[in-house]
């Protein structure tokens, strides 16, 4: 159980900041929406896992409740996006965000 | 000792299946490989005696959000083939984007003053009891805001997917 | 007293003689291995078989009489049959995936045989987090199970996959929903506290109606959240073959079936355990002498017999109820289930909050 003695909390920050950034290059590099909204899934999930490591090394329960919250926006988000994302597809017939141009000027 | 073990175990999971999260071709895979990553997050959930957090992150994460995603996916039905491709130069541009932001977080937090890490104890910090308090004490207002944040996504999402509305 | 619990004893405190203690524990960990292995196996056969028994009597006739005695040998004979049977994987199916599949199914039901207190002190894993460790690992079924349907590449697979998903995810919300009733009664997420506050009556007979309701609830949840007739629309024969099982074959097709009768298992046995008072033996009151009668039974029998009752509850549905449709099911969900059970809780709430119960 003794993480704190083996792990510093260095590795915590690194590993998060190694996924959160993964998540950016995912939203950048994939045109699909249904993957960049995993990727801001993935994102949100890297500052949660920072959240709860904070939280364990420095004895707060405090950035616990955030993480529960946290998720609960994810969750709710997350059952929106999809509404919305099936109503594109209804509309255009593609997933492509390169698509939904209509807004440009 | 094990611990270590499992930590860097678990860090090398997460890393590989969100690399393959953004690499592979086919959206299911995608879905499929950030379960993975969720769930090595999970055992660092309980490698740091986050009990409550790691189950309810599989409660939410794996068994409701990514099988909502599955979900649309099949519903969809994407697949590789009908996978828009971006060019290459805007895939090398956010590959060079995304690694600049990689690198330059882990330069800046590297030789961050983490101050004192004064409590080594065990002192339950993650188990429910002690989070229970904290939530229904200091939290109260904002939890029963999140339970109206529910209600306006049902709604919403209702809503949004309901066909002719005029 | 030959128990359960003084057998585990001797074994845990012979290892811990004989060998070092990082030894002993990896030969407990192995030990529990095949345990659980062995009881997966075990329950398979005799599931199968007392589902084709209870088929049998509800139906006025004799079932599997032809292997063994009574037919006992029926399903080891198909066991047999379906370990040598070749496995197939077709032509246009995701190859990874397809074989991935079975085996997260698995996984996950036998994850779910951790927590659950069999008898008296055995427990595997008495985690604090018991009930909301079962919610989570169950809901891993569902991407194996949509895994399955998926990799096929088959009409039929897709759609069973499909609605076998939407019912999970929908009857597990009611599920959990009257779970929590009793964890608001006990005040306590884990099982072995669970158990141990059901010690002067279980819950079931202590939380007056409200209690009835949210276990009438839970086992209708759980029949459908394990796939079972009236609900089993994911597999309903004479409209999709076979449902996401559909072009499995040999080994494959068994550890489906096997993880669908252990879920059952499961599922019963965390209704015994919440409300039926789990290995806590029958007492009524004050009578000191039926209460010492009851007590002299062992613990495991009490668990098992409440557990196979549950069981045959569920496979007493099956023979009874017509199938439901799919527009029926998701009414009965979102209708009338969900809003019983959120209102159930309220009362269960308040009555917990006065103290109205023995």
């Amino acid at each position: 159980m003794e993480i704190i003695k083996g792990v510093p909390l260095t590795s915590y920050i690194l590993l998060c900041s190694m996924l959160f950034s993964i998540g950016v290059l995912g939203v950048l590099y994939r045109r699909n929406a249904l993957v960049i909204f995993m990727c801001i899934e993935l994102m949100l999930n890297s500052v949660n896992l920072l959240l709860v490591a904070f939280s364990r090394y420095y004895s707060d329960s405090n950035a616990q409740v955030f993480v529960f919250f946290i998720m609960a926006v994810a969750a709710a988000e997350v059952s929106v996006g999809l509404a919305i994302l099936m109503m594109i597809y209804r509309n255009t017939k593609t997933t492509d965000i390169d698509a939904l141009n209509k807004l440009k000027f | 000792m094990i611990t270590q073990y499992l930590f860097y175990f678990l860090t090398f999971t997460a890393i590989f299946c969100a690399l393959l999260v953004v690499f592979s071709k086919n959206p299911i895979y995608s879905a499929l490989y950030l379960i993975v990553t969720f769930f090595a997050t999970a055992g660092h959930y309980f490698l740091l005696n986050a009990q409550f957090l790691g189950a309810v992150h599989v409660i939410v994460y794996a068994g409701a959000i990514m099988v909502l995603f599955i979900y649309v996916i099949m519903m969809l039905n994407l697949n590789k083939e009908v996978e828009p491709h971006k060019s290459n130069i805007i895939k090398i541009a956010a590959t060079v984007c995304g690694g600049i932001l990689g690198l330059v977080l882990i330069a800046a937090l590297r030789e961050t003053e983490l101050g004192e890490i004064t409590e080594y104890s065990n002192n339950g910090i993650g188990l429910i009891e002690k989070l229970g308090n904290v939530l229904f004490g200091a939290y109260m207002v904002p939890f029963e805001i999140s339970t109206v944040l529910f209600l306006s996504a049902m709604v919403g999402a209702v809503f949004l997917s309901k066909k002719n509305i005029h | 007293m030959l128990s359960l619990e003084n057998i585990i004893n001797g074994i845990h405190t012979w290892l811990n003689n004989t060998f070092d203690p990082t030894l002993a524990l990896t030969c407990e960990f192995v030990l529990l291995g095949i345990t659980a292995i062995a009881i997966f196996a075990v329950l398979g056969l005799v599931l199968v078989l007392m589902e084709r028994k209870v088929a049998a009597i509800m139906q006025i006739r004799k079932g599997p009489n032809r292997v063994g005695p009574f037919g006992m040998f029926q399903t080891v004979a198909d066991t047999l049959k379906l370990i040598m049977k070749e496995g197939l994987t077709p032509d246009g199916a995701d190859k990874v995936l397809f074989n991935l599949a079975p085996f997260i199914v698995m996984i996950a039901a036998m994850l779910l045989l951790a927590p659950i207190p069999f008898a008296k002190g055995v427990q595997m894993w008495d985690i604090n987090i018991g009930v909301l460790f079962i919610s989570a690992v169950s809901s891993i079924s569902v991407i194996g199970i949509l895994m399955a349907g998926w990799a096929s590449n088959n009409k039929y697979s897709l759609l069973g996959a499909m609605r076998s998903g939407a019912q999970i995810v929908s009857y597990e919300l009611s599920a959990g929903l009257s779970v929590i009733t009793i964890v608001i009664l006990t005040g306590s997420l884990q099982l072995s506290e669970i158990v141990n506050a059901q010690q002067n009556g279980w819950w079931i007979f202590k939380g007056h109606i409200p209690v009835l309701i949210s276990f009438v609830t839970f086992i209708i949840a759980v029949t459908a959240e394990t796939n079972r007739a009236p609900f089993d629309l994911a597999e309903a024969e004479s409209e999709l073959t076979a449902g996401f099982h559909t072009e499995y074959s040999g080994m494959k097709f068994a550890l489906f079936f096997l993880a669908e009768y252990i879920n059952i298992f499961i599922a019963c046995a965390i209704g015994a355990t919440l409300f039926l008072g789990g290995w806590m033996p029958f007492h009524i009151g004050n009578w000191e002498g039926f209460n010492a009668i009851m007590d002299y039974i062992p613990s495991s029998i009490w668990f098992v017999g409440k557990t196979f009752f549950l069981i045959f509850l569920m496979m007493w549905f099956r023979w009874t109820f017509p199938r439901l449709r799919v527009d029926q099911l998701l009414n009965l969900e979102w209708k009338y289930l969900l809003p019983i059970s959120m209102l159930n809780l309220l009362v269960v709430t308040v009555m917990a909050i006065m103290g109205w119960y023995f």
